[in-house]
């Protein structure tokens, strides 16, 4: 494990073109920093693969960092029921887009994880979910596309019955997730919910997790029962204080309704969206100065109590 | 009775289908509302989970996501998606999907994909998320549907989670275990599957609608025979659901006007 700036992991990490799995959760624990810090570079063409996602999504897709998605669900709940940047990008056909469910998402993740050829589900039976792909046969095979989206397979431990769906694996080459807590020899432990991150983070290459607080690893190894994923498994750790902004980590911060409402009055237009860019991901060489642009006033807003895990009775309208 | 908006009248139908004990598959927005309001009245043993891996939180708040952060506070689990949806085909779990869609047909199928096609798009929505997988494996799905022709469809767009697929036995025939449509809960009425065939038809309709007018709205025959006007939402339903489930009229909107 190697501690390093969002800068740096980006820089050292990343590749354009790299498959990409983003932990959270629609406008919980997006790797924000991580997000804007690819974009500040220019990465181009990346393939992003998530279940429900998510504002992380939303700026990635916007800056034209990503080429194709593999996703259940993309949008970031009552702030966007669709996804504005997401939506525009597949009408435009400026991404490729292949829909699958959160479980087949998550299994496929586990798959990966497990070292499994592919896994099975009934989840999808008769719809177009199985029927119909998204991306174009001529990806089929190409780099990290699989040769099929998914297959229906003959029940082997009962040939009488119905057919079930067989997905391919998923081996990211990086995932960025966002945890409360990280040891100082990069044991990692979530708060609240997991969603897929731990899935997502064991099928990977290579795992660069940014987190609130790095702290002793001695703390997070009085109560292991509560970590997550060994130091092994992580490659690199950047600290980030509210690197989730403007979504939400349990225990730490709410998500930012003042921000979600703003992000939602701009984003459905290509210019105002630019000029978001230049006013909150581009200008800012470090957290600091980003969470500086936000100010202390929004955020003690958000600050979560302790008690609640949230901002009791932030104004959310 | 005063008066109410079509979405308080919704979530409070909704929340008179859920049984106390019932195992509660929510999503977002209505969902959210007709599981926490039939909690509070008269399914207060009913347990709400959440495909994020919230697993019956207190829900002091009400979440505005499935992976707001109320949805982990005070739960019995927090965990994951994997661990989450596990319990969503448990055999001995009676659980009870609410899902929403931007279309439907008259088996109950949804589509909340896109509109048109892959080659030439027309409009995009969110997908699936885990409806598909609730639509698949839970015991039994209430819809929430938008009463209108363009969403109430002969045939979806893109058929995201499995209703009853093409009618009778096709749902057991292609393969599922259990489950199945059991109502739609509109913003003029609540539908039903006939028994056998499984096409949908009108059980009740609300008090400001009538049959004919959603025979209009709907884009496909609907068998109305069986139809009776709904009763309205109590005093007591009401106070339930503005003044505790929803104070911030987050998801209800704009309060009804009273036209007097």
């Amino acid at each position: 494990m190697k501690l390093m700036t969002a800068a740096e992991a980006v820089r050292t990490l990343i590749k354009d073109g790299d498959q990409i799995a983003l932990g959270g959760f629609t406008v919980n624990r997006n790797p924000m920093l991580m997000a804007r810090e690819m974009i500040r570079q220019g990465k181009r063409h990346l393939y992003l693969v998530v279940h429900s996602h998510g504002q992380a999504l939303e700026l990635l897709v916007g800056a034209g960092c990503v080429q194709r998605v593999e996703i259940a669900y993309g949008g970031v709940g009552r702030f966007a029921p669709t996804g504005f940047r997401f939506k525009k990008a597949f009408l435009e056909k400026k991404i490729e887009v292949e829909d699958y469910s959160n479980l087949q998402m998550t299994l496929r993740f586990m798959a990966g994880a497990m070292g499994m050829p592919f896994v099975v589900t009934r989840s999808g039976l008769g719809t177009d979910i199985v029927r119909l792909s998204g991306f174009s046969p001529e990806s089929r095979g190409q780099g990290r596309v699989p040769r099929q989206k998914l297959t229906l397979l003959k029940d082997p431990f009962d040939p009488d019955g119905a057919d079930v769906v067989a997905l391919p694996p998923l081996n990211p080459d990086v995932a960025l997730v966002h945890a409360q807590y990280v040891g100082e020899a990069g044991t990692c432990r979530f708060c609240g919910l997991t969603f897929a991150d731990i899935e997502q983070a064991k099928a990977a290459k290579t795992v660069i997790v940014t987190c609130e607080e790095i702290v002793p690893e001695a703390y997070l190894r009085r109560e292991p029962d509560r970590n997550s994923l060994p130091p092994f498994l992580v490659d690199a750790v950047v600290a980030a204080p509210f690197g989730a902004h403007p979504t939400a980590c349990h225990q730490f911060y709410d998500y930012d309704p003042k921000h979600m409402n703003l992000f939602k009055q701009i984003a459905r237009d290509d210019d105002r969206f630019k000029a978001y860019l230049d006013e909150w991901v581009y200008p800012f060489d470090s957290q600091e100065a980003y969470l500086e642009r936000v100010g202390v006033r929004d955020l003690l807003e958000i600050r979560a109590n302790p008690g609640w895990g949230y901002a009791p009775g932030l104004d959310r309208r | 009775m005063g008066i109410y908006t079509a979405t308080e009248i919704m979530a409070l139908s909704a929340g008179r289908l859920v049984h106390n004990g019932d195992i509660l598959f929510a999503g977002t927005g209505l969902s959210m509302l007709a599981a926490t309001v039939a909690k509070r009245i008269h399914a207060p043993e009913s347990v709400v989970f959440f495909e994020t891996g919230g697993i019956d939180p207190r829900l002091e708040e009400l979440p505005l996501t499935v992976a707001d952060p109320r949805v982990m506070v005070g739960s019995a689990v927090n965990s994951g998606l994997a661990d989450a949806l596990s319990l969503l085909g448990h055999p001995k779990l009676k659980t009870i999907a609410f899902l929403g869609a931007a279309q439907i047909d008259c088996y109950g199928n949804l589509n909340s994909t896109l509109l048109g096609t892959y080659e030439h798009p027309e409009q995009r929505f969110p997908g699936s998320g885990g409806a598909c997988d609730a639509a698949s494996m839970a015991y039994g799905v209430i819809i929430f549907m938008q009463h209108q022709r363009r969403r109430f469809v002969e045939k979806l767009d893109y058929f995201t989670s499995p209703g009853w697929l093409e009618g009778g036995d096709a749902r057991r025939r292609a393969g599922f275990l259990r489950g199945g449509p059991i109502a739609v809960v509109t913003n003029l009425g609540v539908m039903k599957f006939h028994e056998q065939t499984k096409r949908m038809y009108l059980e009740t309709y609300y008090p400001f609608t009538d049959p004919e007018k959603i025979v209009a709205e709907t884009g496909f025959p609907l068998d109305v025979s069986f139809a009776t006007v709904a009763i309205p939402p109590s005093d007591e339903e009401l106070a339930v659901l503005r003044q505790t489930v929803d104070p911030q009229r987050l998801i209800l909107g704009p309060p009804a006007v009273d036209p007097a």
